[in-house]
């Protein structure tokens, strides 16, 4: 375990190193661990994370892998038992926790849980009121933020009557208009339809391309993680598998030992190549399928 | 049970500001023994019509009551509206509703959320007592609830005491799931049963419901927005869209309109998009749009051309 430590400090030391010049990590756990409960397993063990300023990280892993647990230490929803978190170089810890909360901002599963108003609007200011931030600069906040998720029509609608896409983008946008420098999505397209997952996944590629907003997104769908930079898988609270996302789901029997499936499209590749067809890895159906058609014709 | 539905509409806050349509004119039938599938993009109207299924979204019961026997001279009556489930009239307000609900189980979205009781057991257990007519003795309640828990796949002696709070997500599925089986439904309704679970958990619950399709519930019914799992599970389709019934087709048949659904704002299956950009490459993939038939027929394809080379 010392050696573990040791190792983790000086990746800070070197991250920090390199920050001054220009990457800087935007959340980085230093071998943190946490459980619930005393006696309970570790829901995170020994974790050494980082994601630098303006990555986009998908974070894979099965049910009860500590993806959420991962979310919520972060921005300090939960402290560590052991271990350090840093965000943008800063420390968690008391003092600086709500500082820390305005540059890491998350996102939760249930459109429905995260709406504290009744009106757009103000649903989107409470954040900003509440770090006590001027009458001019909130509105101006609030413009930005509902024109960032697309969602400005709706100013002044009422929060219950919109759907669960644009209860989700009101969510994002309420974390916007903090300005925050890094979003954590925590599994925040799970209850929505394909349509409300595509305007989420679009919003949050454009946030990150466009304003440079680092974004880590938590996600059971693999076609979402093909959007990042770069994948990691979690299991029993460890990172198991990082690479990008193509090389991620090309080690196959791998994923499989900790319980996530090929994606539809993977098994489908597997089929055909037992089949003695030549068919490589891939995740496009467009490539697939110029692949089969070069096989059969 | 067969399920019969003809002209079903339904509004919401009727006669306010608010009121939406949410059904109109809807006529569908469900064959006993099915595996239905029902799609369409959010506020399609699929929620409200298997809330129909059991009754707890009624018709005004007064519907056949005020329908004039004689049409006045120079009029036209609209057509009846029938909504039968088996032998139950759900158009006439005498039915019995209660035996209604035994027969035809609805597992929500996120069941989970719905568990209470203090353990497993108890849990399970609460519909059961509910529904039935005499009092049961713990043996028999015991009985049932095993059988239950069984058919989910999971232990009752293991279990029965424990806190269903205590279990992992998909274990959780499974126990809200047999709360509502203990009844022995002929017809299960299940709104997006694989929704929020990672792939493997999606994977079990199919399994699942298929299995307990075969040994426990007659007919089983599906809403849900992931066209891969309609594909692969389903006899037949119907696609909501906007308070009506535009489809109701077999996948093999569904899926090979794919303009239409991606008009209607909806997904195609994977296996679908395939066939549909091969078709564009000059070859043509006859398959019923499950991953397995699709790769039975571009094997066969791919078999063909190499018959032919040597």
């Amino acid at each position: 375990m010392g050696k573990h430590r040791a190792s983790a400090r000086s990746a800070r030391q070197f991250a920090f190193v390199l920050g001054e010049i220009s990457v800087l990590n935007a959340i980085e756990f230093a071998d943190v661990s946490f459980r619930y409960e005393e006696g309970a397993p570790f829901a995170v063990r020994h974790l050494n994370f980082s994601v630098a300023e303006g990555e986009f990280v998908a974070v894979l892993g099965h049910n009860g892998s500590g993806k959420s647990t991962l979310a919520r230490l972060a921005n300090g929803l939960l402290t560590p038992d052991e271990g350090t978190i840093f965000a943008f170089g800063v420390q968690l810890g008391e003092k600086n926790l709500y500082d820390v909360r305005r540059n890491v901002g998350v996102v939760f599963q249930n459109p429905d849980n995260q709406t504290v108003a009744t009106i757009v609007e103000d649903d989107v200011a409470f954040g900003a009121e509440n770090v006590g931030l001027p009458r001019e600069e909130i509105g101006r906040r609030i413009d930005f933020a509902l024109k960032a998720v697309g969602m400005e029509p709706y100013r002044t609608a009422t929060v219950a009557r919109l759907s669960g896409g644009q209860k989700q983008r009101i969510a994002i946008a309420g974390v916007l208009a903090l300005k925050p420098k890094a979003i954590i999505l925590d599994e925040s397209t799970a209850m929505l339809d394909p349509r409300g997952r595509r305007e989420i996944v679009d919003v949050v590629s454009r946030l990150n391309r466009e304003e440079g907003i680092t974004v880590v997104l938590i996600t059971h769908f693999m076609e979402e993680a093909l959007l990042a930079g770069r994948a990691v898988v979690m299991n029993r609270g460890e990172v198991v598998m990082q690479g990008t996302p193509r090389e991620i789901f090309g080690r196959r029997e791998e994923l499989l030992t900790y319980n996530l499936a090929l994606p539809r499209i993977g098994v489908i590749c597997e089929k055909l190549r037992a089949g003695g067809m030549d068919i490589g890895d891939t995740l496009d159906a467009a490539t697939l399928a110029k692949e089969i058609a070069a096989c059969v014709s | 049970m067969r399920i019969v539905a003809e002209h079903l509409s339904y509004t919401y806050n009727a006669r306010s500001p608010f009121e939406t349509a949410a059904l109109k004119d809807v006529t569908l039938t469900i064959e006993e023994g099915e595996f239905f599938g029902i799609i369409g993009h959010t506020g399609s109207g699929k929620s409200t019509f298997v809330q129909h299924l059991n009754g707890l979204l009624r018709l005004p019961s007064s519907m056949k009551k005020y329908r004039p026997k004689k049409p006045k001279k120079g009029e036209v009556l609209p057509p009846p509206v029938v909504l039968r489930v088996g032998e139950f009239d759900l158009t006439d307000k005498k039915t019995d509703f209660r035996a209604l609900r035994k027969k035809v189980g609805m597992v929500f979205q996120y069941p989970e959320y719905q568990l209470f009781a203090d353990t497993v057991r108890d849990d399970v257990a609460f519909g059961l007592k509910n529904f039935s007519d005499t009092k049961l003795t713990a043996e028999e309640t015991d009985a049932a609830v095993c059988a239950a828990l069984e058919a989910v796949g999971l232990d009752f002696s293991e279990l029965k005491d424990k806190s269903p709070f205590e279990l992992s997500g998909g274990q959780k599925r499974r126990v809200a799931i047999a709360g509502v089986i203990v009844t022995r439904p002929e017809v299960l309704v299940l709104d997006e049963p694989a929704a929020g679970l990672d792939p493997l958990g999606k994977q079990e619950v199919m399994e699942l419901l298929h299995r307990l399709h075969k040994s426990w519930c007659k007919t089983v019914i599906i809403v849900s927005h992931d066209m891969d799992e309609i594909s692969e599970n389903c006899t037949r389709a119907a696609v909501f869209a906007d308070g009506s019934v535009k489809a109701v087709l077999s996948p093999r048949e569904l899926f090979c309109r794919t303009e239409e659904l991606l008009a209607l704002g909806l997904d195609i299956p994977l296996t679908a998009r395939l066939c549909a950009l091969l078709a564009r490459e000059g070859v043509a993939v006859d398959c019923d749009f499950t991953t397995e038939d699709f790769c039975r027929a571009v094997l066969a394809l791919f078999g063909n051309k190499r018959g032919e080379r040597t």
